[in-house]
């Protein structure tokens, strides 16, 4: 059962659960599927600093805190008691076009060759973290959601303007992908 | 704090979906925008159709949640925001390999450099607030 468990799960299982947050969380308690707004509870709870966008009482949408806690412990628990020993199984044309970077390495989820903390003080890894995270939260807040609020909910809920965002999140990525990261990784 | 246990729960079952089907990999975000893989868009395709039917079943039958609230929707309204922000955050989402979510399960996992890339995020977040009155929308 438990070795089961630790392969990698198929898309249609993980599609499954992913979609079924949706009505879970809906008939808990009419929370909506969405976690870049808790970003803006953290802001809004720790560095308001008289900005109006974090003047509300976030402490009525704890929930969502608690609700990425779980996914922080939830990463704990697959990672460490139902981790898989194997390397990460990505296609061959992956694996070429990520060779010219320098990545080789699939023995865990992230490369190891970028993901760790001698890189942060690179230029490079400066662009990585940093960054990418800052256009992430930037990004995110000033579309409104992310994947899971536009994307799986706005979707699922049939609002274009959802679609929009979706769209320009995947446009975003083509280009990131295949115009700068091709660029970053020359640094 | 009692009552928000349960949405620690679910958020639990959610991260450890995300590690096990490696949609916090950034090899896997790799693959999703080299079109190499149907994995990242079988999983996102999958889950918005399960959730449109949820919300029609919900709808329909004019559910109501565990606590007798009544279920509402909210509709979206369109912005400029969605465009920009959404390029902006899909720069973001192929440099990091995350979305938000994932973030925190990377983190959890062990990958405790995300951390950075988290405050990072956050402070993007902070400084959309700080900008947001200048911002097109």
């Amino acid at each position: 059962m438990l070795e089961f468990i630790q392969q990698p799960w198929h898309w249609s299982v993980a599609g499954i659960f992913i979609g079924l947050t949706v009505p879970t969380l809906l008939l808990l308690g009419n929370k909506k599927f969405g976690i870049s707004s808790s970003l803006r509870h953290i802001c809004a709870a720790c560095v308001p600093a008289g900005i109006s966008f974090f003047q509300y009482d976030w402490k009525k949408e704890l929930w969502n805190l608690f609700f990425v806690l779980g996914v922080f412990i939830g990463g704990i628990i697959a990672a460490y008691l139902l981790s898989n020993p194997a390397d990460v199984v990505v296609s061959e044309a992956t694996k070429t076009d990520l060779a010219a970077f320098g990545i080789t390495d699939y023995s865990k989820l992230m490369p190891a060759e970028i993901f760790n903390f001698d890189n942060l003080l690179t230029i490079k890894g400066f662009i990585l973290f940093v960054v990418g995270g800052f256009l992430v939260g930037f990004g995110t807040r000033y579309a409104g959601g992310c994947t899971s609020g536009h994307a799986i909910m706005g979707l699922s809920n049939l609002q274009w303007p959802s679609l929009v965002a979706t769209c320009c999140f995947m446009a975003g990525g083509f280009f990131s992908t295949h115009i700068l990261l091709p660029l970053i990784f020359k640094l | 704090m009692l009552k928000y246990l349960k949405y620690a729960l679910v958020g639990i079952f959610f991260g450890i979906v995300f590690v096990k089907a490696e949609i916090i990999s950034w090899f896997r975000i790799q693959e999703m925008f080299r079109l190499q893989s149907f994995h990242m868009f079988g999983v996102i395709g999958t889950a918005v159709v399960v959730g449109m039917i949820s919300i029609f079943i919900i709808k329909k039958l004019k559910l109501k949640s565990i606590e007798n609230e009544t279920i509402t929707f909210e509709n979206k309204q369109f912005s400029k925001g969605q465009i920009f922000g959404g390029l902006i955050f899909g720069i973001g989402w192929a440099i990091t390999g995350a979305c938000p979510g994932p973030l925190f399960a990377q983190i959890g996992s062990g990958f405790l450099v995300v951390l950075v890339t988290l405050l990072s995020a956050i402070t993007g977040t902070w400084v959309y607030g700080l900008l947001r009155e200048r911002l097109p929308h």
